[in-house]
């Protein structure tokens, strides 16, 4: 895909992400939208795998440990054929499988998520299968900053090392924020680079809203052999809507119709009122 | 010759791995208590270990299990049930991985370490996760058979395992089933539900109880879930009183279980013997099962307080 078809992925992703909490009346807007670029990079250009066949052994395996940012990665999946479109406006409504946080139900998801902290150990588990197995797949694993306070991510971190799992890609969706404030102030995990490469990953900082650096690391890795590789991604929270942006109150809080329509004008593409459908 | 169940349960998992490369067992620094040794020696590429880390141990699992391998995770049951029980609830039971996790030295088996190494919940918290299987095999035999069972069958699975050698309790013959329970002494006066390791001493409880003439049915359960609902119910109309027993904290075990079951189907004098909920004093596990009146001579004595009430007159 070409970088100005990305962009556009990422824009309409997230209209779709602000509809679906809009109608829902619930959902996690300022992480899913931090979160966007990094899913539209990873499935519309980096990962392998079959919509049409979701067992398919030999794919690349995706685990959103920050489960609370699902409304990008159900779009994404939508996007791609896992479930049709339609399904999208179920989100968080009685007896949907959309729920709030991501399950196996949801055709395309991998493993429940939503308590944080386990996404990670998951993962190792499923490249120390593909290890053993001698087969060629990737495992990805997003993270949340906020999430690192966590102690199992630390006991995962060192059982990727401790295994070499040059299969597996962590990327740390870095925003700065969490629910109660500034992750620094409520838990402060720096420096992250050093803390990681010290448990033996191979490491590199990125601007997490650069889709061309997005593409151009994930194309890289592993970044060493016989490491797994680290992504740790500066983002905005809330990124794409000026009002939301970089405010923790907003890490679930749902917008009031003047808010919708005021941001949905702020994402609306290049000659775009941004309030109609995408599809 | 009786050996410790924990042992049976690695020789028979080296056993059926040696030809099914799915098979991997999980250890948390845990080889030495899980008997594991040999099973990493023998087959390094199906065994992993993780350290000290239960968390990430349960993690690991559920990843290796949604990657079509059949993951055996072997840890001290007090460890192993609680504080990975998240894990066991989101990672594994929540999103379908099949894993099989497999206390090692459950109970008191601990005995004389202390509270921290007893795992006196571990029923309780397994038992509330949806889907989750929960057994307990009584003897070697038992112990064999179910391991082969587990294998194939659908689901996740917590099966508790005692330290020390577990006496006999079946015959050559005996073919355990997931979720039934067996009759092993019939009688009409009271029937004693057993599961686990004290099975023993519930049979052992049974004897003594016909020779002072009381007609005692010994019921042992390998699965407390799902239960055995029919042997209960029959055991209930039956012989009109109950005695449950168990390495267990009285809340959230075989007896709470059975309790809801026959006071919502058919209700009769219950007797719930199992640890009270209190810090235990210090032994080994037998004088812990004595102190505590979980051997056969406890059992007796309290199997007679039910029968007198059972035949005292009803208000």
């Amino acid at each position: 895909m070409t970088l100005s078809e990305l962009a556009q992925k990422a824009l309409a992703t997230r209209r779709e992400v602000l509809r679906m909490i809009y109608r829902a009346g619930a959902g996690h807007i300022g992480g899913a939208l931090s979160a966007v670029d990094l899913l539209v990079v990873l499935f519309y250009d980096i990962m392998n795998y079959r919509p049409e066949e979701p067992d398919w052994p030999m794919r690349d395996r995706f685990i959103l440990s920050k489960g609370h940012s699902c409304e990008g990665y159900y779009v994404i999946l939508a996007d791609r054929g896992y479930f049709p479109r339609e399904e999208l406006t179920s989100f968080m409504k009685y007896q949907s499988r959309l729920m709030g946080h991501p399950h196996p139900e949801i055709p395309g998801v991998e493993i429940a998520t939503g308590s944080l902290g386990h996404g990670l150990s998951v993962a190792v588990g499923m490249a120390l299968a593909g290890k053993r197995d001698q087969l060629p797949y990737r495992v990805y694993c997003l993270l949340g900053d906020g999430e690192l306070a966590e102690g199992s991510i630390w006991e995962a971190a060192m059982a990727a090392a401790h295994y070499g799992l040059d299969n597996l890609v962590c990327l740390i969706d870095c925003n700065g924020l969490q629910i109660s404030g500034p992750t620094k102030q409520v838990m402060n995990t720096q420096p992250l680079a050093a803390k990681w490469e010290a448990f033996g990953w191979a490491v590199r900082a990125i601007d997490g809203h650069d889709l061309q650096q997005i593409r151009q690391h994930l194309n890289l890795v592993p970044f060493s052999t016989g490491r797994p590789s680290l992504v740790i991604a500066r983002t905005v929270k809330g990124k794409g809507i000026s009002f939301i942006e970089n405010d923790y109150h907003w890490h679930h809080r749902v917008p009031t119709s003047e808010e919708y329509e005021r941001a949905m004008r702020e994402l609306a593409g290049p000659g775009r009122q941004g309030l109609e459908d995408d599809r | 010759m009786d050996r410790p169940n924990r042992r049976v349960f690695t020789e028979t998992l080296l056993a059926l791995a040696k030809n099914d490369r799915r098979i991997f067992a999980l250890a948390s620094d845990s080889r030495g208590s899980a008997t594991l040794n040999e099973f990493a020696a023998t087959l390094p590429d199906q065994f992993v270990e993780v350290g000290i880390a239960e968390q990430n141990l349960v993690g690991i699992a559920a990843g290796l299990a949604k990657c079509g391998k059949i993951p055996f995770v072997c840890s001290p049951a007090c460890f192993l049930s609680m504080r990975s029980i998240e894990q066991v609830k989101t990672d594994v039971a929540y999103s379908g991985a099949n894993v099989r996790l497999i206390g090692i030295s459950g109970g008191v088996s601990y005995g004389a370490l202390g509270g921290t190494h007893h795992s006196l919940q571990d029923l309780a918290v397994m038992q509330a996760i949806p889907g989750m299987t929960v057994l307990l095999p009584a003897d070697n035999r038992e112990t064999a058979l179910l391991t082969q069972e587990l294998v194939d069958y659908p689901g996740p699975v917590y099966m508790r395992l005692g330290r020390e050698t577990a006496p006999r309790v079946y015959e050559d013959d005996y073919r355990p089933a997931i979720g039934k329970g067996t009759e092993l002494l019939s009688g009409f006066d009271l029937t004693i539900v057993a599961a686990g390791e004290l099975v023993r001493s519930a049979l052992d409880a049974g004897h003594l109880l016909r020779k002072e003439g009381i007609s005692c049915r010994v019921v042992a359960l390998n699965t407390l879930k799902p239960l055995d609902t029919e042997i209960l119910l029959t055991a209930a109309k039956e012989t009109g009183a109950i005695l449950t027993v168990e390495e267990h904290s009285i809340y959230g075990g075989l007896g709470s279980r059975v309790a809801q079951f026959l006071g919502e189907s058919c209700p009769v004098p219950l007797s719930v013997a199992g640890f009270p909920d209190e810090p235990l004093v210090t032994g080994s596990q037998e004088e812990l099962f004595r102190h505590y009146r979980l051997d056969a001579a406890g059992l007796v004595e309290r199997a007679k307080k039910l029968f007198r009430r059972k035949q005292a007159p009803r208000f």
